[in-house]
C-alpha cells in the first residue's frame, strides 16, 4: 500500500474514530465506513492542504471507494506536476 | 402537611430540577457556588498576550478539555461555546433525570448565545486574510449560532422546539423565559435552557476595547471607581418542567420560576434608559403575581460600567422606591465576569444557589470590598454574603439593543411540601 492509501486510510480512521485496520482500499466510504458529507468535505480539505491539490465537487461525488480516493489525489498530483513541468516548446 | 398549588392563577407552575455550568468559577455547579460564595474571582490574565489592548484581565474557563467533555462525534463540529452548551447541559440532564422522564418529542432547547462560534470564525479569517489560505469545510456549522442547541438536541435526541436567541447580554435570560413561557402555555413539557459564550477572540476583544466599556484594571460593579466590566466566557443550563410533573415523578425542586419580564428601550443601540430595564422588572413581578415588598434579593445585571450601573440603579429606584434602603442587591460579574450571552443564566444560577443556601453572594470583585458608589443611592449592596431567606428574587439582564429580560425565582423547600 502506497504513502497516499496510507495517508488517506489515517484520515478516514481518525474522522470516524475507527481503527485504520478496518479500513481497506475496497471499502465503500458512505456503506462500509459511514462517512456523511460533512465527512468527506472535511477529508478532502486536509487531502488537498496535504498535496496541494484540488478535489473538485464534481470530482468528489465520483469517489465512491478508498481506491477511487487514492486515484483520484494521484490523478490531481499527475495533473499538477504536469501543469507545473517546463515547457519544451518555448 | 398541604400539598402545595400546582398552578398560579390558573398557569401550571414552573420548576428547574437540574443545573449545569462550565465558567471561570468552575466547570460544575459545586465548584461555582464554592468560589462564589468564598468571594473567589475567576478573573485573571490572559493567557496569550494580545496586542494594542488595554486591559489584560478575562473571566477564562480554565481546565476544560474538549476531548473529555465531547463525544467522538462532536469533536470536529463544536467550537469552544458550543462545547461549554454541550458539557453544562449533560450535568443539568444527569441531575434532572429530564430525558428519560418525557417522550423527546415534548423536550425543548432553548439557548441564548450572542458570539456563536466566534473563535472558530476568528481563526479561519485570520489564516484567511493573512495568507490567503483555504478555510476549513466546517466552518459554517461550528460558527453558526444555533450550533450549540443543534447538538445538544441530538445528543439526547429531542425532538421538539429547538431554538437558538440572540439578544447580545440579555440572550440566556430571553431564552430561561421562554422556556418558562412554554412550558406554562403547555406548548412543551419540560426544556433543557440556558446559555453559552466563548467569545474571547483577538477581534472580539479589540472591538469590545475600541467601545471603552472594558475595565482595564478590575471589575468593580456599583462602586465610585468602577471603570468597566470584565471580559469573560461559559455556559449555564437548567432543566425546567412543571412542578406538578416534577412532584409527580419525584425529581428534586432546586427552585421555582415564578415570573418573566420583557421590554424594549427603544431609545438608543448601547445607551440604556432606566424606562425599559424598570418595565422588565415590574412585569415580572406583575407575572409573579407579586409587589416590590416581596422582593428580597436582586442579582443585578450590574457590568461595572459607569453608565449601566447609573441607569441600573435608577431604574430600580423607579420600581422599588423606599424599598431600596433594605433591598439587598448584588451584582456576581466581579467573580464570573461578562460572559456575554451566557451571563443572563450564568447569574441565574447564582440566584438559584443563593436561595437555595439561604445565602446571598457578595457583590464581590477581585480587589476586595468596593466603595459603593454614594450618587446611586443603592443602599444595601452585599460587600459581604449574607444569611437571608427572600421569598423572590430577581435576576437582571440589560442588553445592548436596549433589550431587557428579568426573572424572578422563588425558593423551593422541603417545608414547603
Amino acid at each position: 500500500m502506497n504513502e497516499i492509501a496510507q495517508e488517506c486510510i489515517a484520515l478516514i480512521a481518525k474522522q470516524k474514530s475507527i481503527p485504520p485496520e478496518s479500513i481497506t482500499l475496497q471499502s465503500v466510504l458512505v456503506e462500509d465506513l459511514g462517512l456523511d458529507s460533512l465527512d468527506r468535505v472535511s477529508i478532502a480539505f486536509d487531502l488537498e492542504e496535504k498535496y496541494e491539490i484540488e478535489i473538485h465537487e464534481n470530482q468528489l461525488d465520483q469517489i465512491k471507494t478508498v481506491q477511487d480516493m487514492v486515484s483520484g489525489i494521484e490523478q490531481a498530483l499527475a495533473q499538477k506536476n504536469s501543469a507545473a513541468a517546463p515547457s519544451s516548446t518555448a | 402537611m398541604t400539598q402545595p398549588p400546582a398552578t398560579q392563577s390558573g398557569k401550571p407552575r414552573v420548576v428547574i430540577t437540574g443545573l449545569g455550568c462550565v465558567t471561570a468559577l468552575g466547570n460544575n455547579v459545586a465548584a461555582f457556588s464554592e468560589n462564589l460564595f468564598a468571594g473567589r474571582s475567576g478573573i485573571g490574565d490572559m493567557t496569550e498576550s494580545h496586542l494594542g489592548l488595554h486591559f489584560t484581565r478575562a473571566a477564562v474557563v480554565r481546565g476544560f478539555r474538549p476531548e473529555d467533555a465531547l463525544l467522538a462525534s462532536q469533536r470536529q463540529l463544536a467550537d469552544r461555546s458550543a462545547a461549554f452548551a454541550i458539557a453544562a447541559a449533560r450535568q443539568a440532564v444527569t441531575q434532572s433525570g429530564l430525558i428519560a422522564a418525557y417522550p423527546v418529542e415534548s423536550l425543548a432547547v432553548l439557548f441564548g448565545c450572542s458570539a456563536g462560534g466566534r473563535l472558530s470564525e476568528e481563526h479561519e479569517a485570520a489564516k484567511l486574510y493573512t495568507r490567503n489560505a483555504r478555510v476549513h469545510p466546517l466552518t459554517v456549522p461550528r460558527t453558526m449560532a444555533n450550533a450549540g442547541t443543534s447538538l445538544v438536541a441530538m445528543e439526547h435526541g429531542i425532538t421538539g422546539p429547538s431554538l437558538t436567541l440572540s439578544t447580545a447580554c440579555a440572550s440566556s435570560t430571553h431564552a430561561v423565559g421562554l422556556a418558562f413561557q412554554m412550558i406554562r402555555s403547555g406548548s412543551i413539557r419540560a426544556a433543557l435552557a440556558g446559555g453559552h459564550e466563548a467569545p474571547l477572540g483577538f477581534a472580539f476583544l479589540r472591538a469590545w476595547d475600541s467601545l471603552k466599556v472594558v475595565s482595564p484594571t478590575a471589575c468593580r460593579p456599583f462602586a465610585s471607581d468602577r471603570d468597566g466590566m470584565t471580559l469573560g466566557e461559559g455556559a449555564a443550563i437548567f432543566a425546567i418542567e412543571t412542578l406538578e410533573s416534577a412532584q409527580a415523578r419525584g425529581a428534586e425542586i432546586l427552585a421555582e420560576i415564578a415570573g418573566f419580564g420583557m421590554s424594549s428601550d427603544a431609545h438608543h443601540i448601547t445607551q440604556p434608559d432606566p424606562a425599559g430595564p424598570a418595565a422588565a422588572m415590574l412585569r415580572a413581578l406583575d407575572d409573579a403575581h407579586a409587589t416590590p415588598a416581596d422582593v428580597g434579593y436582586i442579582n443585578a445585571h450590574g457590568t461595572a460600567t459607569d453608565t449601566n450601573d447609573r441607569v441600573e440603579a435608577e431604574a430600580i429606584h423607579r420600581v422599588f422606591g423606599e424599598r431600596v434602603r433594605t433591598l439587598p442587591i448584588s451584582s456576581t460579574k466581579g467573580l464570573h465576569g461578562h460572559a456575554i450571552g451566557a451571563s443572563g443564566a450564568i447569574e441565574l444560577l447564582a440566584t438559584v444557589l443563593a436561595l437555595r443556601e439561604k445565602r446571598l453572594p457578595a457583590n464581590a470583585c477581585e480587589n476586595g470590598p468596593i466603595e459603593v458608589d454614594p450618587a446611586l443611592n443603592l443602599r444595601h449592596i452585599l460587600l459581604s454574603n449574607e444569611p437571608a431567606t427572600p421569598q423572590l428574587a430577581l435576576s437582571n439582564s440589560f442588553a445592548f439593543g436596549g433589550m431587557n429580560a428579568v426573572l424572578a425565582l422563588r425558593p423551593w423547600s422541603t417545608d414547603a411540601e
